[in-house]
């Protein structure tokens, strides 16, 4: 059925399972207040706050299953918000898991923490749905602020404080340069809806107006931030490390995803008449991303810093996708969305399960020996570190993350053909990385009088056990979920005078 | 014996079936490993045997299936058979084909026949994790089947990546005090070359499927492929010149080879010399040299890489003949004797390639039985410097035995097997490149030199050091395990002719296809030039 936003009886069934994540999280809220913190409080309120997530999970299915459509608005009505939704919520709960017992365990006793991992979900389901650059920037703004409490929910640690100022900090500089740019982009074009703006900068010939350039760069460097590209990317390894680990495993895997799929939709649904332009951009900020991530994580001997500069490398491998242009882009991405988000949350899940509150086991010499000790979680964590790096059938879904981008870059109507050389270039160098760790599990003794390791909680259990069934299972038989991803991540560009189909003419870099 | 393979329907499920038996094998043996994932002391040898056991039994039967092959195999056709096809990933056009021809038969049977001796082999060195070792040894056997069975150059290359892993890991637990540096360069070094024939078969796939709107990776949809621009060709034959001259190894891609086949343990080595290297030779015969002859035989590429490949012979016997480390000359002299095969591929005549097909063979049998019997030595006396040893003769004289005939088959001495085919590759190289045929054959001398050398100071100096006069002689199940080897050195020295049949209308089809594509080919080349 085709929606009417104007009328907002059907705007509100638009913006259903979000609204019901929004307000249910409101309600969750208060209950959090109710009562003084405690352990088991929390424990109660992170528990309601799953049981929100699985039922909003449901909605957005079932919502996706009536395959509406949506005449022009504020908000896209299209399989790839869905697509994008469920990443989010998939990641919301494995965070929430995970946190019931991070918590508990470093005497983090805010209840709140859960309700916020809500409202920042909430922010990621209006960025993928957005079809307004407003509303985007309050979906932007009501995700990050969440975060960013989220970054220095543990008090008693310097280190999480200093994340989450700088997190703050950045992150506040990096929404000036989108503001800027939305409203340059806005004074030249007279629009701030995405497809308006498409149409208008093919309808009056605006590819070569400076105001719309800058206003493009402002924004291209406003992602840039939010996405961690190189340049831009300073954050991240600071804050990752210093966050909380369930919420670092958030932000590596939710967080970005939210930021790519708003990138995604504002520039294949606004800029595609301004390819040639932006093109270049982004080809060297993919190239710059991916070397510098990979070399960069070579050197860390700590664990969450290294998935932080490896989740920096896959920002470069997902902006090849970009580069693309296509329709393919957007699908490859939801492709190797779900693949990095179950091998993040995963790895993540080993972290915390193996820490202490004392001991936080976070360095690679920790993990030497955790073969012999526990092996279970060493073939798990294996598993991980393979399908990030894209290794075919150990790394399961992994592998046919990366097949589909570099399809999405050489299938592209300009081949993007030298981009794909750096990505598997730079993706050997990243076993370098992976490997180490892989070959600190299996290959190093475990050191003598090492403590035992604690006890994996239930949830943890969960949700590492789950991340490695899907990525072996559809990393065998991939043909269920790239139809699925095929069918459902299209970007639904309403009816009217279409845009300027990507140009052929574009510099094939 | 084909009539009756023909009554069970046996070309129809052979080979769905030879990768199926390991991999059910392996899932069974990892679940009797978390049976039994508590255990300790004499529980857990109990459990380690039945590991052992259980391996052995599903490689020999695996062996025993794949065997048919040898009777079921018709010698007078060159095309696919045995062949099997599902749809695997609709969507991306990949398919779970799978089919044989006479380049692919020798090197499946060849598969089959060492998986159950390197086990053996390492029946008693490894002690620790025994259920983790023998499934990824079932493992890999599944990548390495795969490898060469995939008639998609998708599954192709799935496979191709898939026995890495088990090997990475067999070498750097298993290995030796070096092992995970030399399994990591071992990883590196494979993954870097293989990645970008990942590129290059993503490309082929769509091109072979543009009229279809999504890809198609079956190998004989690639052959049809209208030939491409001389640069676009260029860059695709180097993509797979990378990933398979690392393999071989060719001279300068080598430098893993030693590290990785000396620290691994005995049947590791046994794996990487008997099979793994001839992954790249494979892929030269398969997918290089067919899909790019124009490239392949053109003046400059050809002279650079037989050049290459003359240099390995050259070099690697040099090096072989220095080394004071009995496993690493192996495993120089391993280098030597691939470059010899391709030199044979390159010299592109139904001889040489013949002969670098039977170079193949033959070094798979002789060099694993070189692993397993430096192997059995180590166990003994833990060490595999050449100094620490002589005049052993007397002493294990079973054991002396089989080294010599061994060696002396690696050498090429007429009546076994390497006689035969180093023969081959040089009668039928000297007719296209004599000069380059002429110098390798300095390398053949080399290889007399280095391991008749290295006899003499194990097996027959003076007896100078009284600890090794305490060493023991092989028991049952090293000879039990040798036998089978020195069958083959002696079957294929005297009487190689059903060998030769098997593969001869294959290579002869390879031979011709390469000349009359090529010959196609380079006239447009110059066209293309002219223009």
């Amino acid at each position: 059925m085709n929606l009417d936003l104007s009328i907002p009886a059907q705007l509100t069934r638009a913006l259903g399972p979000d609204l019901l994540l929004l307000g249910g999280a409101m309600v969750l809220m208060l209950l959090a207040a109710w009562r003084p913190d405690s352990a088991s409080h929390q424990r109660t309120v992170g528990l309601a706050s799953l049981a929100l997530c699985v039922a909003v999970l449901v909605a957005v299915i079932l919502v996706a299953m009536q395959g509406m459509t949506a005449g022009r608005g504020v908000l896209a009505v299209d399989s790839f918000r869905w697509a994008s939704d469920v990443v989010f919520l998939i990641a919301a709960i494995m965070t929430i898991a995970l946190s019931v017992d991070y918590n508990a365990r470093e005497g983090i006793a805010v209840a709140e923490a859960h309700v916020l991992v809500l409202f920042a979900t909430g922010g990621m389901m209006l960025m993928a749905g957005a079809r307004d650059l407003m509303v985007l920037f309050l979906g932007i703004e009501l995700m990050s602020i969440a975060v960013y409490v989220l970054a220095g929910l543990n008090r008693r640690s310097s280190r999480s404080a200093e994340a989450a100022l700088k997190y703050f900090l950045l992150g506040a500089f990096s929404t000036g340069f989108l503001l800027y740019g939305i409203a340059l982009v806005y004074g030249a074009t007279g629009s701030t809806n995405l497809v308006t703006i498409g149409e208008r900068i093919a309808l009056l010939g605006l590819k070569t107006s400076p105001m719309l350039l800058i206003g493009v760069g402002l924004l291209l460097v406003g992602f840039a931030f939010k996405i961690a590209a190189v340049p831009f990317h300073m954050w991240a390894p600071d804050v990752y490390e210093g966050a909380p680990t369930p919420i670092t495993g958030y932000m590596a895997a939710a967080v970005k995803a939210a930021a790519f799929a708003a990138f995604l939709r504002v520039w294949l649904e606004a800029f595609p008449g301004v390819y040639a332009e932006w093109h270049r951009a982004v080809w060297w900020l993919a190239a710059i991303t991916m070397v510098v991530g990979n070399v960069v994580a070579l050197q860390q001997r700590n664990i969450k810093r290294m998935l932080a500069y490896s989740s920096i490398a896959h920002t470069g491998f997902i902006l090849v996708a970009l580069a693309a242009g296509t329709q393919q882009a957007a699908t490859a991405f939801v492709y190797y969305l779900i693949a990095y988000t179950l091998a993040t949350m995963g790895a993540f899940a080993v972290l915390v399960t193996l820490g202490t509150s004392g001991q936080p086991r976070e360095t690679i010499e920790d993990y030497h020996g955790l073969w012999q000790e526990r092996p279970a979680m060493a073939i798990a964590m294996a598993v991980f570190m393979l399908a990030m790096l894209g290794f075919p059938i150990f790394g399961g879904m992994g592998f046919f993350a990366k097949w589909y981008v570099l399809q999405a870059a050489l299938q592209a109507p300009a081949p993007q053909t030298r981009l794909a050389v750096i990505l598997v270039l730079t993706t050997s160098i990243s076993a370098g990385y992976y490997l180490s760790l892989v070959m600190a599990m299996f290959m190093k003794p475990r050191p003598a009088g090492a403590a035992p390791l604690p006890a994996a909680g239930f949830m943890a259990r969960a949700v590492i056990g789950v991340s490695v069934a899907l990525i072996l299972v559809f990393g065998a038989w991939p043909d269920p979920i790239v139809k699925l991803v095929q069918r459902n991540s299209m970007l639904g560009v309403p009816p009217g005078p279409a845009p300027t189909p990507v140009t052929q003419t574009a510099a094939s870099r | 014996m084909a009539d009756f393979l023909r009554s069970i329907g046996y070309n129809g499920w052979v080979l769905p079936a030879l990768l199926a038996i390991p991999t059910v094998g392996a899932l069974v043996l990892w679940l009797h490993g978390w049976t039994r994932r508590g255990a300790t002391g004499d529980a857990a040898d109990a459990a380690a045997t039945v590991a052992r056991r259980l391996t052995l039994a599903i490689l020999i039967v695996e062996f025993v299936v794949s065997a048919g092959l040898w009777w079921s195999f018709d010698p007078g056709s060159a095309g696919w058979q045995a062949t099997a096809d599902w749809p695997w990933i609709d969507a991306w056009g990949a398919r779970f084909s799978l089919g044989i021809d006479g380049l692919s038969l020798m090197m499946v049977l060849l598969t089959t026949f060492l998986m159950p001796l390197a086990v053996l082999g390492g029946w008693t060195s490894v002690r620790h994790k025994v259920h983790s070792y023998h499934v990824l040894m079932l493992l890999l056997t599944v990548g390495m089947l795969g490898v060469f069975v995939a008639k998609d150059l998708f599954l192709f290359y799935v496979m191709w990546e898939v026995m890495l892993i088990p090997m990475y890991f067999i070498v750097g637990i298993w290995g030796g005090e070096r092992r995970i540096y030399a399994s990591i360069k071992f990883f590196i070094y494979t993954m870097v070359g293989s990645l970008l024939m990942l590129v290059a078969i993503v490309y082929l796939g769509w091109q072979a499927g543009l009229l279809e709107g999504r890809p198609n990776f079956a190998y004989d949809a690639i052959m049809a492929l209208p030939e491409f621009q001389p640069m676009v060709a260029f860059w695709l034959f180097a993509a797979f010149f990378v990933a398979f001259a690392v393999k071989v190894p060719m001279f300068p891609f080598h430098t893993w080879l030693p590290d990785a086949h000396v620290e691994a343990p005995t049947a590791g080595s046994v794996i990487l010399a008997g099979i793994l290297l001839k992954f790249g030779t494979y892929g030269f015969l398969r997918i290089a040299v067919p899909l790019f002859p124009g490239i392949a035989l053109h003046p400059v590429v050809r002279s650079v890489i037989v050049g290459l490949a003359v240099i390995g012979v050259i070099y690697g016997s040099l090096v072989a003949l220095v080394q004071p480390d009995f496993k690493k000359l192996v495993a120089y002299s391993s280098v030597a004797h691939l470059g010899m095969v391709m030199l044979g591929i390159f010299a592109l005549t139904k001889e040489s390639v013949q002969g670098a097909m039977m170079v193949m063979i033959g070094h798979g049998v002789s060099t694993g039985a070189l692993f397993l019997l430096i192997g059995m030595i180590y166990e003994r006396k833990h060490s595999r410097m050449i100094a620490d040893y002589g005049g052993i003769a007397k002493v294990v004289p079973i054991y002396a035995t089989l080294l010599t005939v061994v060696a002396l088959s690696s050498i090429g001495l007429p009546g076994t097997n390497g006689f035969i085919a180093e023969f081959l590759v040089m009668v039928g190289s000297f007719k296209t490149l004599p000069g380059m045929t002429t110098i390798s054959a300095l390398g053949v001398i080399l290889a007399a030199a280095y391991l008749l050398w290295a006899l003499q100071r194990i097996l027959y100096n003076p007896l100078d050091k009284p600890e090794n006069s305490r060493l023991t002689d092989l028991n049952w199940r090293e000879i039990g395990l040798m036998v089978p080897l020195v069958f083959m050195i002696l079957w294929m020295g005297v009487y190689p002719r059903p060998v030769l049949r098997r593969m001869e209308a294959s290579v002869t089809r390879f031979v011709k296809d390469a000349e009359t594509r090529a010959a196609q080919q380079s006239i447009t080349m110059t066209m293309g030039g002219a223009r």
